[in-house]
């Protein structure tokens, strides 16, 4: 059956020299097996290259179906706070503002948090503590995003609320920034969604510094306490100095993370297109927003809409998670393990 | 240099290049068939590089090229059409360190096997007896056949990857340090084993151990720097070397 | 001048022993959020468990229920996104391992990898909304689950694309210098030696989509009654459990913090059994 194809190949092949073979060893065997060699390498190449246009992909249909709202409302649809369905005038300043802000707090409750956690695991705790706290604290990567929604709406947010009048009273005092801690004492809101976010950004962050920080030699940790330094002066001078781009590259990753959480936040952000000031306020962020209203967005105007906030968010979220790990990249080389 | 054997392969002109580095300069060599030929020299001399050329294992990396002549039985291996898949069925190789592929005894040796002949139950398992048998292995490993390559010791498993590799009918036998890895009594077995098999195929060994290339082969290859620097039966290179250079080397001065 | 050296050592050591009670402050800092996590869901979870959550349906708002539909739902998308994701994961993984090491074109496609592995998921429910939803003209269970497999591509490929990278060389060039094409080398060479951490990978993104919620709602959407039909709306355990969640209905609420537990632990086991799979692997 295969007589013909052979011979073909036989002719083809004649030309060039091939070894005196065992006639026991089937050269046209050997020639099927090297045609299904560059199929296989064919399959996979084109396979990885998939990932490549599934990117872009994404990025340009999110583009195309907003387009839409873009060119209805043009730039002032970035800086337009309005948000009304029913006269269909949309803007994204509301959802973006609370993307960032949420974000923000986010990080300001998780790095100092996620630093003290990657320092004792990689640093002070006993070698038997190590594998299992660092475990469980992966653990809470795991738990899936609409538990901390729930938790964050039913049992955080209560608690939450019973301590914002303190806040007011105290932090709302205090001229400047007091008035990010004035407001109703709702439990729910820009704050509590930032420090849900924390939560969930904490070992993202913190799994990134330790992993960086076992890296550093352990001979320029020596030199250290060779010169007398104590544990907390080797970590600041050496440790931090020696990781410094990699640690801002996981705190960009653990960003990233946060800015596209999406249920976690809807849950307690309040879900509001208005523009406070306060963070005990309500608000909304894109991925919120997008939860909430995209399967009942009827209009076509209000579905671009919504694709053009799905259009910002991915590429600031791209742009954060491209920053991060150029600077992984600069540290990690060769370790391949700061990643994940 | 008197030739009474058949040559096997012979090298003309070789040089070799990883990327800008030339580190084989004009290899010219006849290699007998049916005897062991040794490599020696100090480390970083190319003996292994020069062995990875005869079954073209360097050809997977790119940045590594080889010109010149290297002629089995005729023809040349370094030709763009060459089958390497077919050259490397009719040239096997043994690794420095044993690579026991992650599945059982038995098919750690029908793997070679099964690429290019389609046999029997019975017909395989005859060959996979011989193939351990002829690697002094079959004693040890006839009950356990079915278990893992991986949990052999690291002697046995050495005695694996030769079985392995002559199960498949080479012609030509390449070891590339074989039992640097191996404790002493290991290394013997291995020795004897190699001893045997110069009746069946054509063995080439690259050795950082002068005592062991004296012991085994037949002829010796002294290189030097991406050199040749002399080639000629055993006894002779090791108790009349021709050049200064070998008899600094086997005397202990240098590498 | 010693009495000032002394004074001067002890505020370094008082301030070192502070900062390091600080580090292990945060530690119980983060734990404390874990357990408080995993005990709301569980004793919320644990009060609403009962065999009819296997047996019933989704019931209409102010009866009882369970929640069946959602579990075969959640499974069946869950499937049909191993299904795609593992081989089309495993083989671009090869890719990268074994025929494009040192390639610019290799370490490009990792890098965009990475990115599309952090990407927020429901910017991919997005993209499968615009790509499969509309041009289909209905939600569907198959849009819910390629929105799953495209969460659960860039896991798998990185697993195996690191896995691979264990595999030593000399027992790839072992298996050519025997005469073995590549892909005869890496399916059966380089896969046997790497399969369990390319399982571990496998169950790792399992775990990852399990829990993801936000891809579905507007892909799979949700469906009231019991259906296999991938062509349609189905229901599915993240989703039921933000609309029970949220609604005002008690007995909805308890139906969604049983499915909160279910996936809670789902997603527990299958990142313990991978993390022994990590530890049990020895890539040779």
């Amino acid at each position: 059956m295969d007589d013909t194809r052979d011979a073909e190949l036989g002719v083809r092949k004649a030309a060039a020299p091939s070894p005196a073979v065992p006639s026991r060893i089937c050269p046209a065997r050997s020639r099927r097996l090297h045609a299904m060699d560059r199929g296989f390498r064919w399959l996979t190449g084109g396979l990885a290259f998939l990932v490549l246009l599934l990117l872009v992909g994404v990025a340009l249909s999110l583009f195309l179906r907003g387009w839409e709202a873009f060119h209805h409302f043009g730039f002032a649809f970035f800086w337009s706070d309005a948000w009304d369905p029913v006269t269909e005038n949309f803007g994204a300043l509301v959802p973006i503002y609370g993307t960032l802000v949420s974000s923000l707090i986010a990080l300001l409750i998780a790095v100092p948090i996620s630093f003290g956690i990657a320092l004792f695991i990689s640093e002070l705790a006993p070698e038997w503590l190590r594998q299992p706290v660092g475990s469980a604290i992966e653990l809470l990567a795991g738990i899936p995003s609409i538990i901390f929604g729930m938790w964050g709406l039913f049992v955080f947010a209560p608690v939450l609320g019973s301590a914002e009048p303190w806040l007011n009273d105290h932090l709302g005092a205090l001229p400047g920034i007091g008035a990010l801690f004035r407001g109703p004492p709702m439990g729910i809101g820009m704050l509590t969604a930032g420090i849900i976010l924390a939560i969930m950004v904490i070992p993202f962050i913190s799994a990134i510094m330790r992993d960086v920080f076992l890296v550093v030699p352990a001979m320029l940790k020596e030199s250290a306490y060779g010169l007398g330094a104590t544990t907390w002066e080797m970590a600041r001078h050496v440790v931090l100095p020696y990781t410094r781009t990699a640690v801002v590259g996981g705190v960009f990753l653990g960003l990233g993370r946060a800015l596209g959480e999406t249920m976690a936040v809807t849950f307690v952000i309040g879900n509001a297109h208005d523009l406070h000031i306060s963070l005990l306020d309500v608000g909304n962020s894109i991925a919120a927003a997008l939860a909430n209203e995209f399967a009942e967005a009827f209009s076509p105007l209000y579905k671009s809409a919504l694709m053009a906030l799905g259009f910002i968010l991915f590429i600031i979220t791209f742009m954060v998670l491209v920053l991060a790990k150029l600077m992984l990249w600069r540290l990690g080389q060769g370790q391949g393990k700061a990643g994940l | 240099m008197p030739e009474p054997q058949k040559t096997k392969i012979s090298v003309r002109h070789l040089d070799f290049f990883y990327g800008s580095n030339h580190s084989l300069r004009d290899i010219n060599l006849d290699v007998p068939e049916r005897q062991v030929t040794a490599f020696i020299g100090p480390s970083g001399c190319g003996k292994s590089t020069l062995l990875r050329v005869f079954n073209r294992m360097y050809s997977l990396y790119p940045g590594q090229r080889a010109t010149g002549e290297v002629l089995l039985d005729g023809d040349n291996v370094l030709a763009l059409g060459m089958d390497v898949n077919l050259l490397r069925a009719k040239v096997g190789m043994v690794f420095q360190k044993p690579t026991p592929f992650p599945m059982s005894i038995y098919d750690n040796i029908a793997f070679g096997i099964k690429l290019y002949e389609r046999l029997r139950k019975v017909e395989m398992d005859e060959r996979v007896e011989q193939a351990l048998r002829q690697a002094a292995l079959w004693e040890e490993v006839k009950d356990k056949l079915k278990t893992s390559g991986l949990g052999l010791s690291g002697g046995q498993q050495q005695r694996l990857c030769i079985a392995r590799a002559v199960a498949v009918k080479p012609e030509v036998i390449l070891l590339d340090e074989p039992t640097s890895a191996l404790d002493p009594i290991a290394t013997l077995k291995i020795e004897e084993l190699v001893s045997e098999l110069r009746n069946h195929f054509t063995i080439l060994i690259v050795t950082h151990n002068m005592q062991q290339a004296a012991r085994v082969s037949d002829y010796t290859a002294f290189m030097y720097i991406g050199e040749m620097v002399e080639f000629g039966p055993t006894n002779q290179l090791f108790t009349n070397p021709s050049k200064k250079q070998t008899e600094d080397y086997i005397t202990g001065r240098y590498g | 001048m010693k009495a000032a050296g002394n004074a001067r050592y002890l505020r370094r050591r008082v301030w070192n022993i502070f900062n390091l009670g600080m580090a292990m402050a945060t530690t119980l800092f983060g734990l404390f959020w874990l357990v408080w996590i995993l005990w709301t869901t569980l004793s919320y979870g644990a009060t609403a468990f009962n065999l009819e959550l296997f047996t019933g349906d989704t019931p209409a708002p102010g009866s009882i229920g369970g929640l069946r539909n959602a579990f075969v739902g959640s499974l069946l998308m869950i499937g049909v996104a191993v299904l795609i994701g593992t081989p089309v994961g495993i083989l671009a993984g090869t890719y990268l391992a074994e025929f494009a090491q040192g390639r610019r074109l290799a370490g490009a496609i990792r890098f965009f990898n990475d990115i599309l592995l952090s990407a927020p998921s429901i910017v991919i429910g997005l993209f499968i909304y615009a790509v499969v939803v509309v041009p289909m003209g209905h939600f569907s269970g198959l849009a819910g689950a390629l929105s799953l497999a495209i969460l659960f591509l860039p896991v798998v490929l990185r697993t195996t694309d690191e896995m691979l990278g264990l595999v030593p060389s000399t027992m790839r060039e072992a298996a050519l210098a025997l005469g073995a094409p590549h892909w005869k080398m890496i399916v059966q060479v380089s896969y046997r030696a790497a399969r369990s951490g390319i399982l571990t990978g496998v169950l790792l993104a399992v775990a990852r989509i399990s829990g993801e919620t936000a891809p579905l709602l507007f892909t799979a959407l949700s469906n009231q009654f019991f259906s296999t039909n991938l062509d349609q709306p189905i229901a599915n355990v993240p989703v039921v459990i933000f609309q029970f969640a949220m609604s005002p209905y008690p007995e909805w609420q308890h139906l969604a913090w049983a499915g909160a537990l279910i996936a809670a632990m789902a997603v527990l086991v299958l990142s313990l059994v991978s993390r022994f799979l990590i530890k049990d692997r020895s890539p040779r």
